[in-house]
């Protein structure tokens, strides 16, 4: 394993530890489903599953895709639908 | 290529941080789409053996389901939704790493069973979750004898499979697929022994392991969007966990092995003490009220099961307009995941300046003419402050109590999720409106208003 992937996971989990942990309780709601979009990162690894002729890895590399859409465009609207309501009057 | 990548995780960086204020959430969200966006462009760019056929059509599929649950989803059935999501996304990082290694064995064994076990065990969990939530399984503690030792040796079969497989076999294969029928064994048997009242937790716990998972497929396949994006969403999860676990003064461990709201854990001592229960109508409750001048209102979950939050915004405003104050008291574990109340009564259009939460609230409290306890119980229980044998001794509270009157409304006096009964629906100060949460509004709003 390349040291270098190692030394990127840590450094960004000190990252999301530090920006995250002003997150006031009133979002923690919206940042959950929005960080569960942000993981839905995995699509990239789902495309890249699907070679041509692929066979058995390309059709398991479909019902990833498929799921990680669900997660990307799902989470990413449902955080927008409550955003939209938080206001101050 | 990896240029892309990088800035789609400052995009994700920038996207989380603007998370943090109201004002600038939405554009931040944006912005992480649009990171989103720019990596996934980016992967269809840089290969030209991918299928494009199929990748539209997964694409078309997830999209139009992805849509539809988000714009169709009730903001009280967000737990659900989000538990939901976590699954998807655990499930999608094991199938990429499954994939990888059934199209090339030759792929780092250990690398790939990490990943394809964290991604089962969030897939199960989070339905299991879902369905605890949905109340389609058992909302309580499910617990069997021998439950902790039956967890312990699957995970344990499981770490030997992935770390020393040699010792038990030497068909990687085989044990590859033994090792996920235990990750999904293993998300069920962690997931079922949790209380109701304990999912906040749990979510946020799933939500990390989502993360983690992601990250541990992106150390396969050698990809770095994948490693930054996994640990920050796995570092979200993992602080929100901290949050919830101490809004209840427990340990993540005495929350995950405790099973607290069990059948059998209705110990408490206040059940054998005689209640004097008073209930009133709620033309008295509204009298009351009408009296006051300052009111905080304390949601809980019964709110949500009611889908009383919009008539519980009707009530605050008629009370507003005869020059009474009032805010809401937001414990950090109300609801079912951290966050649950505000969404509500933001989607009631309350404003989120008036939602105060723990340390914020509880001074207020001491010259608060009366406390409208919503659907809350355990969060509100002063037996927590005081009696060493209760299940939610040391869990900070609201202290209602101190009001001048605390209005309670409940369905009925079936206890809280963690199965205590409430000593403070006996304190002289406390009256209770028995009723549904929504019914009851509806008719006091209607008091209220002819006084």
């Amino acid at each position: 394993m390349d040291v270098n992937l190692i030394t990127i996971f840590i450094l960004a989990i000190f990252v999301g530890n530090e920006i995250i942990n002003k997150v006031p309780p009133t979002l923690h709601t919206p940042l959950m489903s929005g960080s569960n979009a942000i993981s839905g990162i995995a699509i990239v690894g789902a495309l890249l599953a699907i070679k041509v002729g692929g066979e058995i890895g390309t059709y398991i590399g479909l019902a990833a895709l498929i799921c990680a859409t669900i997660n990307v465009v799902g989470g990413f609207l449902v955080t927008d639908r409550m955003l939209k309501m938080f206001k101050k009057k | 290529m990896n240029l892309f990548y990088l800035i789609s995780a400052v995009c994700f960086i920038l996207g989380l941080k603007r998370l943090s204020h109201p004002r600038t959430a939405r554009s931040g969200n944006f912005l992480a789409a649009l990171g989103m966006l720019i990596a996934i462009a980016a992967t269809l760019a840089s290969s030209n053996v991918l299928d494009l056929n199929l990748i539209l059509i997964g694409v078309g599929v997830g999209a139009l389901i992805g849509f539809l649950f988000a714009t169709r989803v009730q903001m009280t059935e967000m737990p659900q939704m989000v538990a939901i999501f976590n699954g998807l996304g655990g499930a999608a990082s094991a199938l990429i790493a499954s994939a990888e290694f059934l199209s090339n064995p030759n792929s780092p064994y250990i690398i790939v069973c990490l990943s394809v076990f964290i991604g089962s065990l969030t897939f199960t969990g989070s339905f299991i979750a879902f369905g605890k939530l949905q109340g389609i399984i058992s909302g309580r503690a499910i617990t069997f004898k021998g439950q902790q030792l039956f967890n312990a040796l699957i995970a344990i079969a499981s770490l030997v499979l992935i770390l020393i497989p040699n010792l038990i076999t030497s068909d990687l294969m085989t044990a590859f697929i033994v090792i996920i029928i235990l990750a999904l064994i293993l998300g069920v048997g962690l997931t079922i022994p949790i209380g109701g009242a304990d999912m906040p937790v749990v979510i946020s716990l799933l939500n990390s392991y989502s993360g983690v998972a992601a990250a541990a497929t992106g150390f396969l396949i050698d990809n770095q969007a994948l490693i930054i994006s996994g640990s920050l969403v796995g570092a979200s999860g993992l602080i929100l966990t901290n949050i919830m676990c101490k809004g209840m003064n427990r340990s993540l461990a005495n929350v995950i092995f405790g099973a607290v709201g069990a059948e059998s854990s209705t110990g408490s001592s206040a059940e054998g003490k005689e209640m004097n229960i008073k209930s009133y109508s709620t033309t008295e409750a509204a009298m009351i009220l009408d009296a006051a001048e300052k009111i905080i209102i304390v949601p809980g979950y019964g709110l949500a099961v009611a889908q009383a939050q919009h008539v519980a915004r009707e009530v605050a405003d008629a009370l507003e307009s005869k020059g009474k104050k009032v805010y809401y008291a937001i414990h950090p574990v109300a609801g079912r995941m951290p966050g649950h109340m505000n969404v509500l009564l933001a989607e009631a259009n309350v404003s989120y300046d008036l939602l105060k939460d723990l340390d914020e609230i509880n001074p207020e409290f001491e010259d608060c003419d009366v406390a409208l306890i919503l659907g809350a119980n355990d969060v509100v229980n002063p037996a927590a402050r005081h009696d060493q044998s209760s299940p939610i001794y040391g869990m900070p509270i609201l202290n209602v109590d101190k009001s001048k009157t605390v209005i309670i409304n409940k369905r009925s006096m079936n206890p809280g999720f963690a199965g205590v009964q409430n000593e403070l629906f006996g304190y002289d100060n406390s009256i209770m409106v028995f009723g549904d949460a929504k019914d009851m509004l509806n008719s006091l709003l209607k008091e209220i208003k002819e006084l």
